[in-house]
């Protein structure tokens, strides 16, 4: 019998790879250099001819009041809904992790905001907030909260529109984050919750010195995945506010793309962008500490 | 208690060494407070549950109830929104159907995703089993890079793909998320596939050689059917992403024949500023129910393949 | 079919080892012969299996089954069946598709590989699991079904790494058994790997002893049990270990069975050598007593374990001295430099 190429492991292994690494070059490693290239141009979706302009773009960009808000908001909203997210997660990834009747369309429904596409859950939420037909205004009112027949206008003030976007945001990224947590949780062996209450730990005593210890490096990837989502999602905002009420509530992403699709100035866009980078460059560096860390143990 | 009483017990019991001697009760007050406690935990456990489902699903129950409901009652002024003020209809359900893009859109996100899921398990099985596997002296690296491939951010992605999307004359045609949706798909499949492969006992596919196979068909006829629980994670995350993508999708696709569900129905369902609330109420979760329900199905194996992909990667 | 396996000069390195894990070695079987590579974990007698199989590429050297050259060719094509430590049945197939599997591979007719793959479930007494799942089966039974598949091509050459390994006490003695009758109705060349002397002197008709990917001495058991080629082999096999004792430029070595208490020997003291045992502890094992001790006037007061066989009845307390004898035929010698077996030192 002879030695056939379905045999060469050296070079089966190169063969293998190559269409993903082929693949993954084309559409973007190069899309992406192409990508910060045009941030020192002046391309435009009409005008492709490439013009080196420096960068222009990005002192444009940094004069520009709104792109100065979305580098904000974009910060912010990503801080505000990790941080509400973890707390919420960490709840539901307990409950999850405990026996009760009925738990499955308990777990169904918690899981639906995440398992729904952004911009659905999104749209569903327009109606909620609504400024006329909104339900939770009708809440107010039943509760005495809010007076008969006013309404909150909840995506028409600055303030409450941004509150919006960070609890639209929490609210499908929980379950992601508890389903992660639950991960690390299941992983800590029962022995170990046996020997704590043996040792006559209650609950509060066991979640802090038992259970979040032993799932903090699970609950750090739950952050990284949750500011990573939030970082670069613009469906939520694009869906839900498309930037309302004047552009108060934009966010670097949904900002690039008014720029580079709805105005067309692709070179614009892509200098708005650019600035998504620096938190990915971080995450970046996270992941490969862990990643190194993992290998050492 | 009492710190006079408390002592006094704790005197006793210096005598009688017992269940009851740290905290000074007796047996029997003890086993009441405990079953107390144990009402009061499920009691409490009941409670996040109700509250975290109902906070979960508020809006999808507000759809479901929207869906039937009449103009005349959605649109009065205080009605409560939660009942039906008026006999409820299925008018607007069969509207969606018959007279909407509804159907359309759900076609085209199968067809997206049919091939995605095609394309992405053609490129990311061999890719993940040769890094698993074979002698390649910088697999681990390169896996790695693999995954951080995922962190690039479409909206700094798309500006090129515009160029690109046109150049291919793909565009406003489906066929153009067919190109780019692997972008996503791809690396981090490889990365879960990764994770199952390694789990795959390495002495298998070595008796399957010593058996008779060559590497290639090792791979295909033996660690390919013991990795099926990865293969079904990545085919249900490449299809759903289909589902869920928003910003290629938008970005490239005007024309209503050729959208997706996750576009579709925020743009085509309503006209100008007019929401078609119960249409697009409806819409929104008849999508989200059967995604929901295959998740539900399949989060252990999820779990699972995540923790994989991470501890043995 | 008996065929011979030869290894001439195999290397095989590992990147980053810092040593090869298997080094020069030069090794040949006999037709039909049961060959066990025995050594301690580490010691590169699973690499040496691999490299038969073609499952490790060598870096140096040469692989030759029935003569001919191997080096190169995938696993499928060298002939041979392999049995894994974890017996790597499919999981996803039955009892018969895991046997049927390597005809499969080969293209065998649908009837033909039926055929024979009962013949083999026969031969091993699995016609009645031939429909389960492996994780059905007991451990005795997984490694049956193993056997079955590595017999249903009938290879050339069985390479069998540590089978028994994962079978508890009772079922081992047994599954050695039924490998050694196997064998002996096959007459298949048999190369064995294992860390255990107790299979390899029960089941080997030659014994090849590896440290650190060197072979320390290859001969029939009782030849590697007697006279070890050099202290590592002499202190890892037996249980308890050969006693050593320095003596000037040389190592005197007697087996714990070899020494008999002065008194029980009846005629006179010729071509014995004669000593004394402080007994500091005794252990009494399966009716035998196991003496620890220090033993003077053989070299230096060195500790030895002295077994005394369940016949010989003479009282013996802890912390008393007697003094013992080893015959001097009995007696084995190596050098204190190389700690390599040598002659019997003059005088």
């Amino acid at each position: 019998m002879s030695v056939r190429l379905a045999d060469r492991e050296g070079l089966l292994s190169r063969l293998m790879l190559l269409p993903a690494i082929v693949y993954i070059v084309a559409l973007v490693a190069v899309p992406f250099v192409v990508a910060i290239a045009y941030s020192f141009s002046d391309v435009t979706a009409g005008n492709p001819g490439y013009d080196w302009v420096g960068l222009d773009n990005y002192r444009d960009n940094l004069e520009d009041p709104v792109f100065r808000r979305s580098l904000w908001n974009t910060f912010f909203f990503t801080a505000a809904t990790v941080g509400l997210t973890v707390v919420f997660a960490n709840i539901v990834a307990l409950l999850l992790t405990t026996d009760f009747r009925g738990k499955w369309p308990v777990r169904f429904l918690i899981l639906l905001p995440w398992t729904t596409p952004a911009a659905l859950g999104a749209i569903a939420w327009v109606f909620m907030l609504d400024s006329l037909l909104s339900p939770i205004d009708w809440i107010l009112w039943q509760v005495g909260l809010l007076e008969d027949g006013r309404h909150m206008v909840w995506l028409g003030k600055s303030g409450l529109a941004k509150a919006s976007v960070i609890g639209v945001q929490v609210w499908r990224l929980v379950p992601l984050a508890a389903v992660i947590i639950m991960a690390g949780q299941s992983a800590i062996p029962d022995d170990i919750h046996d020997a704590a209450a043996v040792d006559g730990a209650g609950f509060w005593r066991r979640l802090w010195e038992v259970t979040l210890p032993l799932t903090r490096p699970v609950i750090a990837v739950a952050v990284l995945f949750g500011s990573i989502l939030t970082f670069t999602d613009m469906s939520v905002v694009r869906v839900l506010t498309n930037g309302a009420p004047v552009n108060q509530t934009q966010v670097l992403a949904s900002w690039a793309y008014v720029k580079g699709i709805d105005g067309g100035n692709l070179a614009q866009g892509a200098a708005v962008a650019v600035f998504l980078l620096p938190l990915l460059l971080a995450a970046t560096i996270a992941i490969l500490r862990a990643v190194r860390r993992w290998e050492v143990t | 208690m009492g710190g006079l009483a408390t002592a006094v017990a704790d005197a006793d019991a210096v005598d009688a060494p017992g269940p009851g001697r740290r905290s000074g009760m007796t047996v029997d007050e003890m086993r009441r407070r405990a079953r107390r406690r144990h009402v009061v935990g499920r009691v409490v456990v009941y409670a996040v549950a109700v509250l975290a489902a109902l906070l979960s699903a508020f809006p999808f129950i507000v759809e479901g109830i929207v869906t039937f409901k009449r103009d005349q009652d959605l649109y009065a002024p205080g009605n409560n929104p939660f009942v039906y003020n008026l006999d409820p209809t299925t008018e607007h359900l069969g509207f969606l159907f018959t007279e909407t893009g509804f159907l359309t859109f759900v076609g085209n996100t199968l067809m997206v995703g049919t091939v995605v899921v095609a394309i992405t398990l053609l490129l990311a099985l061999p890719a993940a089993y040769s890094l698993a596997r074979l002698p390649l002296r910088w697999s681990g690296a390169l896996g790695i890079t693999i995954f951080l491939v995922y962190l690039i951010p479409p909206s700094l992605l798309f500006v090129s793909f515009s160029r690109l999307v046109s150049n291919l004359g793909l565009q406003n045609s489906r066929w153009s998320l067919v190109v780019l949706y692997p972008t996503i798909t791809v690396p981090v499949s490889v990365w879960l596939l990764l994770g199952f492969f390694k789990s795959v006992p390495r002495d298998i596919e070595e008796q399957a050689m010593v058996d008779g196979l060559s590497r290639l068909a090792a791979f295909w006829r033996v660690a390919v059917p013991l990795a099926f629980p990865g293969i079904v994670a990545v085919v249900v995350f490449a299809f759903t992403l289909s589902a869920h993508e928003f910003l290629y999708a938008s970005a490239f696709i005007s024309s209503s024949s050729e959208k997706t569900v996750s576009v579709g129905i925020p743009t085509e369902l309503v006209l100008g500023d007019v929401f078609h609330w119960q249409e697009l109420q409806a819409a929104a979760l008849l999508v989200a129910l059967p995604i929901a329900f295959v998740f539900n199905l399949l989060l252990e194996r999820f779990v699972s393949g995540f923790t994989m992909g991470a501890v043995k990667g | 079919m008996a065929v011979v396996v030869e290894a001439v000069g195999l290397t095989k390195e590992f990147p980053g080892g810092h040593r090869p894990a298997v080094d020069h070695v030069d090794l040949a079987t006999e037709e039909g012969e049961y060959l066990v590579l025995l050594g301690p974990s580490g010691c590169g007698k699973t690499t040496l299996l691999r490299m038969i199989a073609g499952l490790e590429r060598p870096t140096e050297g040469e692989i030759r089954i029935g003569g001919d050259v191997v080096n190169g060719l995938p696993p499928r094509a060298r002939r041979i069946a392999m049995v894994f430590q974890s017996y790597a049945l499919y999981p996803h197939k039955t009892v018969r598709q895991n046997i049927e599997f390597p005809l499969k591979a080969e293209r065998m007719p649908t009837e033909k590989r039926r055929e024979r793959a009962e013949w083999a479930a026969e031969l091993l007494g699995l016609t009645r699991l031939l429909d389960r799942r492996p994780r059905q089966l007991s451990g005795g039974e997984r490694q049956r079904v193993a056997l079955a598949r590595a017999l249903v091509r009938e290879p050339s050459v069985f390479l069998l790494d540590e089978p028994l390994s994962n079978l508890d006490a009772k079922l081992r003695a047994l599954a050695r058994d039924d490998l050694k009758d196997f064998h002996e109705r096959v007459g298949t060349t048999t190369i064995y790997v294992t860390h255990d002397q107790v299979e390899a002197m029960g089941m080997g008709d030659r014994i090849v002893v590896m440290l650190d990917g060197q072979v320390r001495q290859v001969g029939a058991p009782q030849a590697v049990y007697e006279r070890p080629a050099d202290t590592f082999v002499a202190t890892f096999l037996g249980s308890p270990p050969m006693n050593l004792v320095a003596r000037d430029d040389v190592i005197v070595g007697f087996r714990p069975e070899k020494a008999l208490p002065a008194e029980a020997l009846g005629g006179g003291l010729d071509g014995h050598l004669r000593w004394t045992l402080e007994v500091n502890r005794i252990e009494y094992l399966s009716g035998d007593r196991h003496l620890h001790g220090v033993a003077e006037g053989l070299g230096k007061p060195t500790p030895v374990i002295v077994r005394l066989p369940a016949t010989v009845l003479l009282p013996i307390e802890t912390g008393t001295t007697h003094d013992f004898v080893v015959r001097e035929d009995d007696l084995c010698w190596f050098d204190a430099e190389t700690e390599q077996a040598r002659e019997r030192p003059a005088g």
